[in-house]
């Protein structure tokens, strides 16, 4: 029972699935607290995740898989900005919008490139990134306490411990740097900003970069390591869920690492529960599958705590107002 | 002469639409190119495959007739100053309306029982999107949100639902059994069933049109869109609905209560995606079957821009969009190079240019036209 929920293996798999989670959590953290609404993040990672399959299926080779994709996210990640800085078109309408568009072409394009119905042929070990040891952990997996732990934390692929480092980098560069000070101004006040004689398409677009490269990372681990191919819409609703998650965490970056890892588990124990019986009883696993969704409605009613986005988010900027 | 920046009224009305649609065909015509194919061929296999024959038509008219309501029901929360994305949901959940009271008042003689079905449908379509909006009104969550989190809760819940309750015992297949059955022989109609145009030519006229879905339900969507346009333009409560949608301060000042509205707007707008059961459970497959909807909510969300949340130019989006889908599936048969997902790319553009970025031609445009008249 407590190795059913609590085990080396769950644990693990939470940490596997918190990834992609995580990296689209901090896309949406930067893009919103730069006043930037962003329902595509969905579209991005799909699309990352399609030229990281496409990319690594080609050439053989996960570092330019990765490369690929976080171009071809930011290109996605430039439009929305184009739409919603430059023409101060509605964002979420834009984020539908990229959303379709990612769907639509990663099918397209891949059924031209590999014949395959939309997917891309497996990938062998050199093109994807694999579980790695860290160092010295391997020596004490066999340790009784110890060792289950050494298990949870090693045998990762690198993106994720590059993942995990993010999120202190996104803390402290939006708490302790005169950029981030200055990316939450524009997402709060934009107007007082402005009147400092800081560009607020300037920073937005930074953002909206930034928010465009995580994505592409969070898809090519979704597709070179979480998996071994691109299946289509193999991301499966994850960038909703980091809406979800940067919600229960008040759009801060700690707090968003506590709420993937939240979403991660019980997207893990989703998984193991299946036709699991205890006793007689069966817990159906679609009531796991939604309640992060419904955490979130319960969260936003403010049933329990309150979440406030921040205030200038979703509306354009324009000077004369 | 108005304003310089804005434009006439016509202009307003078709040509940004056109021009946008134009912008995001050719683009979707370089995609053509770029998968190695020739787009002016495809666009002609999609015209040919939609409206050159009457198995085409058929198609084409089934797919509008769900346009038309997931639309209408984009259209009637925008004009409430609200983006619901949740028709998926809620026309998914509707289907467990139909098929619920299909199923359990199946004894009931279907002049009875299809209304009641169709009365079932609305209601759990507008109880879906109801509580968006009153978590909206109520408690301050945004909508936006509140509707994804609504069609992932409803796709989990179906699953659990269509699976655990509504799955005949000993059947793999992960859905409903049959809510009814025609005998066009005997003219034996029983359930919830609506009978297929074919059904209903061959068992009156003894005709044999070609094998579609169309059913009277289109006919439904097309008295519901004149609906629509009667309650918004012509009753009091559309009119609130109007007004707290373009100026709520005013609204109130006016003594309209927001809140109520957000509410009525929102449960009207499920109740319509709901209706999208009537012709997918009720009218074409005839049993509630896994993730039934296929994106149609979302389709609403680029024919109510595209239709600029006006009744009749829902429907003529959605007509377009039957077009594109009937033509993109025979297009993925004649060319198999070009899979059936080239629709969703158009739509995305659609809604790209049409929603995000109509801004763009407008400056240019009333240059242009300016300086004709000057």
């Amino acid at each position: 029972m407590l190795e059913l929920f609590l085990g080396a293996e769950t644990l693990s798999s939470t940490i596997r699935l918190s990834v992609p989670l995580i990296l689209a959590c901090l896309a949406g953290l930067w893009s919103e607290r730069s006043g930037i609404v962003d329902i595509g993040l969905e579209g991005k990672m799909l699309i990352g995740a399609f030229a990281a399959a496409s990319t690594a299926a080609f050439y053989g080779n996960a570092w330019l898989a990765l490369l690929v994709a976080i171009v071809v996210s930011l290109a996605f990640a430039l439009v929305h900005g184009y739409a919603a800085i430059n023409q101060k078109g509605n964002q979420v309408v834009s984020g539908v919008a990229i959303n379709m568009l990612a769907a639509g072409l990663a099918v397209v394009l891949g059924n031209e490139w590999f014949r395959e119905g939309g997917r891309t042929p497996p990938l062998p070990e050199p093109a994807r990134f694999m579980p790695i040891d860290l160092p010295g952990f391997s020596a004490l997996y066999d340790v009784p306490v110890l060792g289950a732990l050494a298990r949870i934390v090693s045998g990762h692929s690198l993106l994720t411990y590059i993942t995990i480092a993010l999120v202190p980098l996104t803390a402290w560069a939006l708490a302790r740097t005169r950029f981030g000070l200055r990316l939450r101004a524009v997402g709060e006040n934009p107007h007082a900003v402005d009147t400092a004689g800081i560009s607020v398409a300037r920073l937005r677009y930074q953002a909206v970069i930034i928010a465009g490269v995580l994505c592409g990372i969070a898809g090519t681990y979704i597709a070179t390591s979480l998996s071994a191919s691109f299946v289509r819409d193999m991301t499966a609703g994850r960038g909703f869920m980091a809406l979800a998650a940067l919600i229960f965490a008040n759009w801060r970056a700690w707090p968003a690492l506590w709420a993937c890892l939240l979403f991660g588990y019980l997207q893990a124990m989703g998984t193991r529960l299946q036709g699991v019986k205890f006793g007689t009883f069966e817990i159906p696993v679609q009531f796991i599958n939604m309640l992060p969704y419904v955490m979130t409605v319960v969260l936003l009613a403010g049933f329990i705590g309150k979440s406030i986005p921040p205030k200038a988010s979703g509306i354009p900027y324009s000077k004369d107002r | 002469m108005s304003a310089r920046g804005e434009l006439p009224g016509w202009a307003d009305v078709a040509l940004i639409p056109a021009l946008n649609l134009i912008v995001a065909l050719l683009v979707s015509g370089v995609v053509v190119l770029i998968i190695g194919e020739n787009p002016l061929e495809a666009m002609w296999i999609m015209l040919k495959g939609a409206v050159g024959s009457i198995k085409g038509w058929g198609y084409l008219l089934y797919y509008a007739t769900n346009f038309i309501f997931t639309g209408l029901a984009v259209a009637v929360a925008f004009h409430a100053g609200l983006f619901n994305i949740g028709g998926e949901g809620q026309a998914y959940f509707a289907g467990l309306g139909a098929t619920v009271v299909g199923l359990s008042f199946e004894f009931l003689p279907w002049p009875l029982l299809i209304p009641l079905a169709i009365l079932a449908s609305a209601l759990f379509g507008a109880f879906w999107g109801f509580v968006p909006g009153y978590l909206q009104a109520k408690r301050g969550s945004h909508i936006v949100i509140t509707t994804i989190m609504f069609n992932f809760i409803a796709s989990s819940l179906m699953v659990y639902i269509i699976n655990y309750w509504l799955r005949p015992v000993g059947k793999m297949a992960v859905e409903s059994r049959a809510i009814g059955s025609f005998d066009f022989q005997t003219f034996d109609l029983t359930g919830a069933y609506i009978p297929s145009f074919r059904e209903l030519t061959l068992a009156i006229f003894g005709y044999r049109l070609p094998s579609t879905p169309l059913n009277p339900s289109f006919f439904l969507a097309l008295a519901v869109a004149w609906g629509v346009w009667y309650f918004l333009w012509r009753t009091k409560l559309g009119y609130e609905v109007r007004a707290v949608g373009a100026n709520t301060d005013a609204a109130i000042y006016a003594g309209i209560r927001p809140q109520k509205i957000i509410m009525v707007a929102m449960a009207i707008s499920g109740g319509l995606a709901g209706l999208l059961a009537v012709n997918e459970v009720m009218g074409a497959q005839h049993r509630l079957v896994l993730e039934y909807v296929q994106g149609a909510g979302f389709v609403g969300i680029a024919v109510a821009l595209m239709g600029r949340s006006h009744p009749v130019g829902i429907v003529l989006a959605a007509l377009l969009f039957g077009l594109l889908y009937q033509g993109g599936t025979e297009l993925s048969f004649a060319k198999p190079e070009i899979n059936r997902d080239m629709i969703v790319v158009i739509q995305g553009l659609v809604i790209l240019f049409m929603g995000a970025l109509e801004q763009t031609f407008r400056p240019w445009l009333s240059a242009l036209l300016f300086k004709a008249e000057d």
